[in-house]
């Protein structure tokens, strides 16, 4: 799925980070970041649904699976850069600290945004993935074969 | 005939105020919060986002706090919230192979590839009431040990390898959308996923169940069942590429089913799918058997008759929302049509006592009360 030649991973990654990851645990960082940066909004933040695809027999032709609720904003930042805001549920703060941090990504505050938000979200996910896995594989079953005949 | 009838807006205002007091109950036991619902009803949660169509815990759980518990109502309340969001597009496919697994089931190979892991499963349990549960207390964590780092393959895709399974073809075209379009007949099978993944569990179950007692069996052996999280992706205009826009739980259940052979094919299993949001494993199994048994026609079979192959029956009679609207309705208001009713079965009987006029004597009796009785009804 990750394409290395892809010129667009980098913002890829974050965007999907902020889309998924936890509203509260965003906002505690933007908070602790001290953000404030100048700028427009584009799109005022907008409640609204994607139809989401299955494969028939996972890998055959889509159909519709039902939908989720996404909410998406955009900003202008007063150097110019802009910024998208595509996230899970439906909090419209969540949207338009996204759409900032994805302008602020594309300044040279960029170090600065990875390390104070998106490195630490990134930890948090990775580590919540990383215990439900680790739960998962000890309800892994090792099977035996019990021998039956007559020696 | 519908007429319009006034009146009754302060009965209606009392009832809908007791009716809040009813939901909250005894004001001495703790009110019940959302989180709550959401945390530790999940499974009531993945039920009302699969059949009411939208993943949204939070709503989801306020829906069932609203419906006082019944899901029906729940899913109604989503559905008609759902019919007020803008749609922003349609997501890229999911891919299931890249599942988060937190359950991974064969009961086709033992040794799957990837392994098979339980999950927090009902399975095994001895179905006992357990009192612990009745008082409040920690939970222990449970057990954690090292995980595969690598995505977890489709059993199905070893069977394909061999030419065993009949393959699965991507058209590659926009799938219809049921809750754009009315649902027309004869439905294609992206239609009828659509249908099946929202219909009512109890209804698809009883259809799937309805198979394996012979009515179209078609003997489905479950080659997987697996559930976790998957990222969904959308195409964004305004990027000009795919992002993730969240990520959602969803069941899936692969069936591999009997052999088929054809003049022109060697014989080969064909399989059955099912897909649904959350936790919804019954549901799963249940989507798969039936899409199984509708697909008769493509694969060649003849058609027994069972109502599981009758692709009308179960379209059009598998969602609790169109269901219970039509059904309930008959609770509501019919005076004049039921005036009407009467009148008709007044003067039939009139007629039928005319041309028995003789025996006056003993139809008289019984007309009589009859007629009495449903004067007061009517009024």
């Amino acid at each position: 799925m990750k394409d290395e030649t892809d010129p667009n991973a980098a913002r890829k990654a974050w965007l999907g980070l902020l889309a998924r990851c936890r509203a509260a645990d965003l906002n505690a960082l933007w908070a602790g970041a001290a953000l404030a940066p100048d700028h427009t909004v584009l799109r005022a933040p907008e409640v609204g649904s994607v139809m989401v695809r299955g494969r028939a027999g996972a890998v055959g032709s889509a159909f519709n699976l039902g939908e989720v609720t996404v909410t998406r904003a955009s900003v202008r930042l007063a150097s110019g850069q802009d910024g998208h805001g595509y996230v899970q549920g439906r909090d419209k703060v969540k949207a338009t600290q996204a759409a900032l941090i994805d302008a602020l990504m594309q300044t040279d505050q960029a170090d600065a945004i990875r390390a104070a938000v998106l490195d630490p979200l990134q930890d948090q996910m990775t580590q919540t993935r990383a215990t439900r896995s680790a739960k998962a594989a000890a309800t892994k079953v090792e099977f035996f074969t019990m021998v039956r005949g007559e020696d | 005939m519908y007429v319009a009838v006034k009146g009754g807006e302060r009965a209606i205002d009392n009832a809908h105020a007791w009716l809040a007091e009813e939901r909250r109950g005894d004001a001495s036991v703790d009110e019940l919060s959302v989180p709550q619902i959401r945390e530790q009803l999940k499974l009531a949660v993945n039920r009302v986002m699969a059949e009411g169509s939208l993943y949204d815990p939070d709503l989801a759980a306020l829906a069932i706090k609203q419906a006082r518990g019944d899901l029906i109502e729940a899913i109604f309340l989503i559905r008609a919230y759902r019919t007020t969001l803008p749609r922003f597009g349609g997501s890229v496919p999911i891919e299931t192979e890249a599942m988060a697994c937190d359950r991974r089931v064969s009961a086709t190979f033992k040794d799957a590839p990837g392994g098979q892991m339980l999950g927090p499963t009902f399975d095994y349990t001895h179905r006992l009431l357990d009192f612990k549960l009745a008082a409040e207390g920690d939970v222990p964590a449970a057990e954690e040990a090292e995980a595969r780092d690598a995505q977890t393959p489709h059993i199905m895709s070893f069977l394909d390898r061999e030419g065993l399974i009949q393959p699965e073809t991507d058209s590659d075209t926009t799938p219809p959308d049921l809750t754009r379009t009315p649902l027309e007949l004869p439905a294609t099978r992206d239609l009828r996923l659509q249908s099946l993944t929202r219909g009512d569990e109890g209804f698809i179950l009883g259809m799937a169940y309805s198979t394996q007692r012979g009515y179209a069996r078609n003997h489905a052996f479950v080659a997987e069942l697996r559930i976790g999280v998957v990222p969904v992706e959308m195409d964004i205009p305004e990027l000009g590429f795919a992002i993730e826009i969240g990520e959602i739980e969803v069941t899936e259940c692969e069936t591999v089913n009997q052999f088929q052979g054809s003049k022109t094919q060697p014989p080969q299993f064909t399989r059955g799918y099912g897909l649904v949001f959350g936790m919804s494993e019954r549901k799963a199994i249940s989507m798969a058997l039936v899409d199984r048994a509708l697909r008769w026609k493509e694969l060649g079979e003849d058609n027994l008759g069972a109502p599981a192959q009758d692709e009308e029956f179960v379209l059009y009679h598998a969602d609790n929302i169109q269901a219970t609207g039509f059904l309930e309705h008959i609770k509501l208001p019919h005076y004049v049509d039921f005036q009407s009713e009467l009148e008709l079965i007044r003067k039939l009987r009139r007629e039928a006592q005319a041309n028995t006029a003789p025996q006056t004597d003993t139809s008289d009796a019984s007309g009589g009360s009859l007629s009495g009785k449903m004067k007061e009804a009517a009024e």
